[in-house]
């Protein structure tokens, strides 16, 4: 027998480390398919912002004291996890942010306000999140850079052959798109979308707001730019975000918020910047946030990629084979590629109505359109119900939501 | 499975949601607006018709849940007949019989079905939009928001 093979996926386990997945919902066990729009928490990040705060808090990177002092230290070594989640070839290659939204608005008033020039063009794609398109329109609106939208197949997947025609002509400076659609659960083809950038002179952003959470993520292997990803939906806390860049980006790029832990001297004159990534970060940074999402990143770690994208794969597979069996039912896209978040309608009922319905029994869906408007009307469509997965989402669950489905059907018959 | 929840869903709400008996554009038509719930992306215009001082009929257009849709057909129907404030008022009984659940006022008799939405506090704005509405046509507004 093999003794150092590794323990396979263990959900029962995993479900124990979430104290919220014990909740009833009116007398009914909690099923909880809403983690694209924010994850639970593990224990072991509630014990790690509360300890911090029995233990071991004061402001980081000014006190001499022994409690600011060791605060520092918790709170920086978040850097180095995400730096190691992401293959980074540095700490300073990470910004701390608020959560990708504030991410985005970064890169485009600092890198699009200074380096993108009036007549260059930022891309995006028709499947983005809110957050990876109003930015854009911002500055297209206050610099005169073109924003262009690349169109998605019906299939749900990124249209490469008119992705390439719109970087033909070489004014794109940047693509910003999505790693994995938080409407449809489509991956894009990231190495193929950097490569074909790259070789039309464009730099790529990526959102990995959806995918940090399933997939390994090679910021190197990639080559990619820039990178931005929240650390709620990774088991981690609301209130901190990432912005990966590579260093010679941020260096050419100016701050854009001034103040306190930005600077490297200030007088009544004029004032210069602290090294990077720290010019980014002005004020007193989200510490208990960043302490709580490092213990986060080590928990995934801990239980790996491999697995957790293999548990992601079952779930899906059996999801997609549940759901499009029902009478009624739409799946909204069909991807090649596709993660563990499915969109989809039910003939005469609209998707508030299934959310109630559902909720009724205890499962948690999302329904609207998902930060994702104009892909709503890409797709002809008002608003769909998702149900999307996590590490704790269990086989029984995807079934729960399957029958009671069927019963929403009935009821709206 | 769902018998709980046939307060929010009676029957006549299921009826008027899939089949709205004003769910049209008015050929004539003296005010209009459009509402819009912003987070979740329904949307009603409201087309009203006046006779004088009082309201001869109103239609609508809408794309949303069967909430919001039954409220905007049962608000067609309330309101006819009535003046201006007579409107207003309505709105302001209605509002609070979404948000409180209570519902005695003899005026609201009709539009009571919908008193079950103030147990659900995602849903309370669904049932309101068609009335934010019809008070920007009222106002002479373009439109109003639910936010
Ligand atoms: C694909 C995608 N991008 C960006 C975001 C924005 O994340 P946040 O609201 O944490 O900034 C989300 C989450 O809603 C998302 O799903």
């Amino acid at each position: 027998m093999n003794a150092i093979s590794k323990p396979a996926f263990d959900v029962a386990r995993i479900r124990a480390d979430f104290p919220i997945l014990a909740e009833k919902i009116r007398g009914k066990d909690l099923v909880f398919l809403d983690s694209a729009a924010s994850a639970q928490k593990p224990r072991v990040v509630i014990d790690a912002m509360v300890h911090a705060m029995e233990h071991q808090y004061a402001n980081v990177h000014r006190g001499l004291h022994w409690m600011s002092e060791r605060t520092t230290e918790a709170y920086e070594d978040v850097r180095d996890s995400i730096a190691r989640l992401l293959n980074a070839p540095d700490r300073s290659n990470i910004v701390i942010t608020a959560n990708s939204t504030a991410s985005f608005n970064l890169v485009a008033q600092s890198y699009g306000r200074s380096v993108l020039k009036p007549g260059q063009a930022v891309l995006i794609s028709q499947m983005e999140h809110h957050a990876n398109l109003v930015p854009w329109q911002m500055l297209r609106d206050a610099s005169g850079v073109e924003l262009r939208i690349a169109p998605i197949t019906d299939a749900g997947e990124l249209d490469m052959a008119a992705y390439e025609a719109l970087l033909a002509d070489g004014k794109v400076g940047l693509v910003s798109v999505t790693h994995m659609s938080n409407v449809l659960g489509t991956y894009t083809p990231a190495e193929r979308i950097i490569q074909i950038a790259h070789a039309h002179g464009a730099r790529v952003m990526l959102d990995a707001s959806q995918s940090v959470v399933h997939r390994r993520i090679d910021v190197q292997a990639l080559d990619v730019d820039f990178l931005a990803f929240t650390g709620h939906k990774l088991y981690g806390p609301t209130g901190i975000g990432v912005l990966y860049a590579k260093r010679e980006l941020l260096e050419a790029m100016p701050p854009v918020n001034g103040g306190g832990d930005m600077i490297s001297s200030v007088s009544y004159e004029r004032s210069t910047w602290a090294q990077v990534p720290h010019k980014f970060e002005a004020g007193t940074p989200a510490i208990l946030e960043g302490i709580g999402l490092n213990a986060a990143i080590k928990y995934v770690e801990a239980i790996g990629f491999d697995a957790i994208a293999a548990h992601e794969a079952t779930l899906t597979e059996h999801a997609l084979a549940r759901l499009s069996a029902i009478e009624g039912l739409t799946i909204i896209g069909h991807p090649q590629d596709r993660g563990g978040v499915i969109s989809f309608t039910l003939k005469g009922a609209h998707a508030h109505d299934v959310a109630t319905l559902l909720d009724r029994q205890g499962i948690a869906v999302r329904a609207g359109h998902h930060c994702a408007e104009p892909l709503m009307h890409r797709l002809g469509l008002e608003s769909t119900a998702r149900a999307s997965f996590g590490l704790y989402t269990t086989m029984a669950e995807i079934d729960a939501l399957a029958d009671t489905l069927d019963q929403v059907r009935v009821f709206f018959k | 499975m769902f018998e709980d929840l046939r307060d929010l869903y009676q029957q006549v709400i299921l009826d008027r949601g899939r089949k709205p008996h004003h769910g049209r554009r008015l050929e004539v038509f003296d005010a209009e607006a459009r509402g819009d719930n912003p987070m979740c992306g329904d949307r009603v215009q409201v087309f009203v018709r006046r006779d004088g001082e009082a309201v001869a009929e109103v239609g609508f257009e809408a794309r949303g849940c069967a909430i919001s849709i039954a409220s905007a057909d049962l608000m067609a129907e309330a309101v006819i007949g009535k003046t201006a404030d007579e409107i207003a008022e309505l709105t302001t009984a209605f509002t609070g019989m979404a948000r409180t659940g209570n519902g005695g006022a003899p005026q609201l008799a009709t539009l009571r079905p919908l008193a079950g939405v103030h147990e659900y506090p995602s849903r309370i704005k669904c049932a309101t939009l068609p009335w934010m509405a019809l008070k920007a046509a009222m106002a002479g507004k373009g439109n109003a928001s639910s936010e």
